[in-house]
């Protein structure tokens, strides 16, 4: 036994098993089914296992499809450029403009007070303050901004990004921050004492060490937009559609392998875009 | 460790075997308080009063289960071992019933079998009156006999569902805000109300609301709302597309309170609607009408069917609970929230005669009436949106129903929603 263990190999596989166990169980396996029943065929009462393309030929074959997919990258880009400004804003105000630990500590704590309550909360919550009679019109109208209520505030494309932002804007925040406080001051102050300007060390000097944290950033914010559905329905009254409804549509009307089909579409293209996204940046080195 | 005696084993074995087998009444009186009957539908009636009140009345216990019709029917076809008492509505019988999932009843042992409406036996509300378009419920209530799978145009004796609700829907309007009658479904589409309609996201259910409309635009007549062609489906979701891309629709819903908050916030002004969502805007102290339109009502009816792998005691407590259920009690909780129960006249009994008046004879209101659950809904003097019963179940245009092309319209309706 004890010579078991002594096998450095061994005892490596033993350490790595339970997590291993763990993820094959949970992510793997699961995976694995919904790619086996994407090629199930299904009657509105029941689902029949076969090898059948006739899902992706749906898929492939709708026009919806793609402006579906179309819709979802729309979401995720313009959602990415929000958060990116808004959260490396805050971060760098944190990291280089609040001097004390203690008080960046405290700041940023202050950014999570949101995220004590759950996100369907926070989304529905914007529901009665843009609407027709909500509290944004109807303080526009009192201040005589406008004369009629502004419909597009709600159930609205620009509803669906203003809760995506809201929602995920920590996401970005967190690890520009993290990145932000390794970054050693002596190379600020090189750089200064080598002349460069402010924008000059930001550009040269910041962004280029604060990528990792801007890609981690990044890869959070695109894969929760790009698989979210409820908030996409909740924000635009139904009204609009991105791959995450498609999905809850098809088991809405018990379409379980259309809706697998879909599933394995959308976590390809997921997986294609963080690829890309890779190719940028490694974050193994920089973490 | 206790060791199992086999002697004792053998006694208990056959006393169970006697206490479930001979089912004399003395056994069935002690044993029914260890039934429990696994009861599940869609929303409207399973209500946790109702479970109450039959472990007071009847006193065993039924356990209740809410689903969305899809999963309800799903349930129902697939895992007839997973319930006894399916709670559904006629169309999703329609689909269901041919899976052999069902045992048929035995309208003898119905005690006020005979006091059921027309609606659910020859079809017709009154002698005169003409079966509307759609699964209407008593071409898909009966059935050949003890073991059919078929559904029989005659009162056979053998009953698919037993009726216990229904109602009419028709288009909800906001009063206030409109400010001018309202009788017409093509109204939904009517361009001053743009950015101010919805209709609801449930496609069986919204197809024929949209047919409605479409009739009544004038664009085209159908032979049978209830089973369209795909060229008649693919028309009648073109005209809501090009509505939809208009920016006639502020949104769609999909549960009701979605559709209470619409019409209560003053968004939506005109949308579909069921009956208790006009009351829950109704209570918040909001004018909200049920409007009654030319061309008719949309229908609905469920009723109880019972698994086919129900028997013995069970299915004797669950005759008992389908008799309780016809005798009154419920028909006048459900009635007090806008409903029709199967048996009205047994209903009668508990509701006041002011409650009577108000929902079943379309008489206004002699004092405040209140819902089931204490809310104030209408004022003395007031008048049930539509009137009578005879009146509203009068003029049904057409019956919730499921389509030969159920699959097809599905599709269509996604990319309905996506467009």
């Amino acid at each position: 036994m004890e010579n078991i263990l002594r096998n450095k190999a061994i005892t490596g596989w033993l350490m790595a098993a339970p997590l291993a166990l763990v993820l094959v169980v949970f992510l793997v396996l699961p995976i694995l089914l919904i790619v086996v029943v994407s090629f199930w065929q299904a009657t509105e009462f029941s689902i029949i296992p076969a090898f059948v393309w006739e899902n992706y030929d749906f898929l492939f074959g709708s026009p919806v499809t793609y402006s579906v997919f179309l819709n979802t990258f729309k979401y995720a880009a313009i959602t990415w450029a929000l958060t990116l400004s808004i959260g490396f804003t805050v971060a760098y105000f944190l990291a280089f403009h609040v001097r004390t630990q203690t008080w960046q500590i405290a700041l940023f704590l202050l950014c999570t007070i949101p995220f004590w309550t759950s996100n369907i909360i926070r989304m529905i919550s914007w529901i009665p303050f843009l609407g027709r009679n909500g509290i944004a019109n109807s303080a526009l109208l009192s201040s005589g901004v406008i004369d009629e209520p502004v419909e597009w505030l709600l159930f609205s494309d620009f509803a669906v990004i203003l809760a995506f932002v809201h929602l995920y804007t920590l996401f970005m925040v967190v690890p520009i921050f993290n990145t932000m406080m390794r970054i050693d001051h002596a190379l600020i102050e090189a750089a200064r004492d080598a002349g460069a300007s402010g924008v000059q060390i930001l550009w040269n000097v910041i962004i280029p060490l604060t990528k990792p944290g801007i890609m981690i950033g990044t890869i959070f914010v695109v894969t929760l937009v790009m698989g979210d559905f409820i908030t996409v329905r909740f924000m635009s009254g139904s009204q609009s559609a991105n791959v995450g409804r498609l999905i809850s549509n098809d088991i809405a009307l018990l379409a379980y392998p259309s809706a697998a089909a879909t599933a394995v579409v959308l976590l390809l293209t997921v997986l294609i875009v963080i690829g890309v996204l890779l190719r940028f940046v490694d974050i193994r080195k920089e973490l | 460790m206790t060791k199992v005696n086999r002697r004792s084993l053998l006694k208990g074995g056959a006393a169970f075997a006697a206490g479930s087998t001979l089912g004399a009444p003395m056994i069935w009186a002690q044993n029914i308080k260890d039934v429990t009957l696994r009861q599940f539908g869609t929303g409207v009636s399973n209500l946790n009063e109702v479970a109450q009140k039959v472990k007071e009345d009847l006193g065993f216990t039924l356990e209740m289960t809410a689903l969305d019709s899809d999963s309800v029917t799903q349930r129902a076809a697939t895992q007839p071992n997973s319930f006894d008492i399916a709670d559904i509505e006629y169309w999703i019988c329609k689909k269901v019933w041919p899976t052999g999932n069902l045992q048929p009843m035995d309208t003898s042992k119905i005690k006020n079998y005979d006091k059921i409406v027309g609606i659910f036996r020859d079809g017709k509300l009154t002698p005169e009156s003409t079966i509307a378009q759609g699964t209407a419920p008593h071409s898909v209530g009966f059935t050949s006999g003890p073991e059919g799978k078929d559904f029989v145009q005659e009162e056979s004796g053998w009953m698919t569902l037993i009726p216990t609700i229904y109602n009419a829907d028709t288009l909800g309007i906001r009063p206030d805000l409109i400010g001018r009658p309202i009788s017409k479904w093509a109204e939904l589409l009517n361009p001053e109300f743009k950015g101010k309609a919805s209709i609801l996201d449930i496609s069986s259910i919204g197809i024929m609301d949209m047919a409605m409309v479409v009739e009544s635009m004038g664009e085209y007549t159908y032979p049978d709302k209830g089973n369209m062609t795909r060229a008649e489906i693919d028309m009648t979701l073109g005209i809501f597309t090009e509505a939809k891309k208009a920016g006639q629709f502020r949104a769609f819903w999909k549960s009701f309170d979605e559709s209470v908050n619409l019409m209560a916030s003053g968004e939506v002004v005109i949308q579909s609607m069921w009956s208790p969502a006009i009351t829950a805007v109704k209570s918040k102290g909001i004018p909200c009408i049920y409007q009654p339109l030319e061309e008719g009502y949309r229908s609905w009816g469920g009723g109880i069917g019972l698994s086919k792998s129900l028997t013995g005691l069970e299915r004797d407590a669950a005759y008992e609970y389908i008799n309780w259920y016809l005798d009154g009690w419920v028909g006048g909780f459900l009635m007090r929230q806008g409903y029709y129960s199967a048996v009205p006249e047994t209903s009668k009994n508990h509701m006041s005669e002011n409650e009577w008046g108000y929902w079943f004879e379309g008489k206004p209101a002699t004092d405040t009436i209140t819902s089931p659950f204490g809310d104030p809904l209408a004022q003395a003097g007031e008048i049930r949106d539509g009137g009578s019963f005879q009146n509203r179940m009068g003029s049904v245009a057409c019956w919730n129903a499921v389509m030969d092309e159920n699959q097809y319209m599905n599709r269509k309706w996604n990319e309905f929603i996506a467009a």
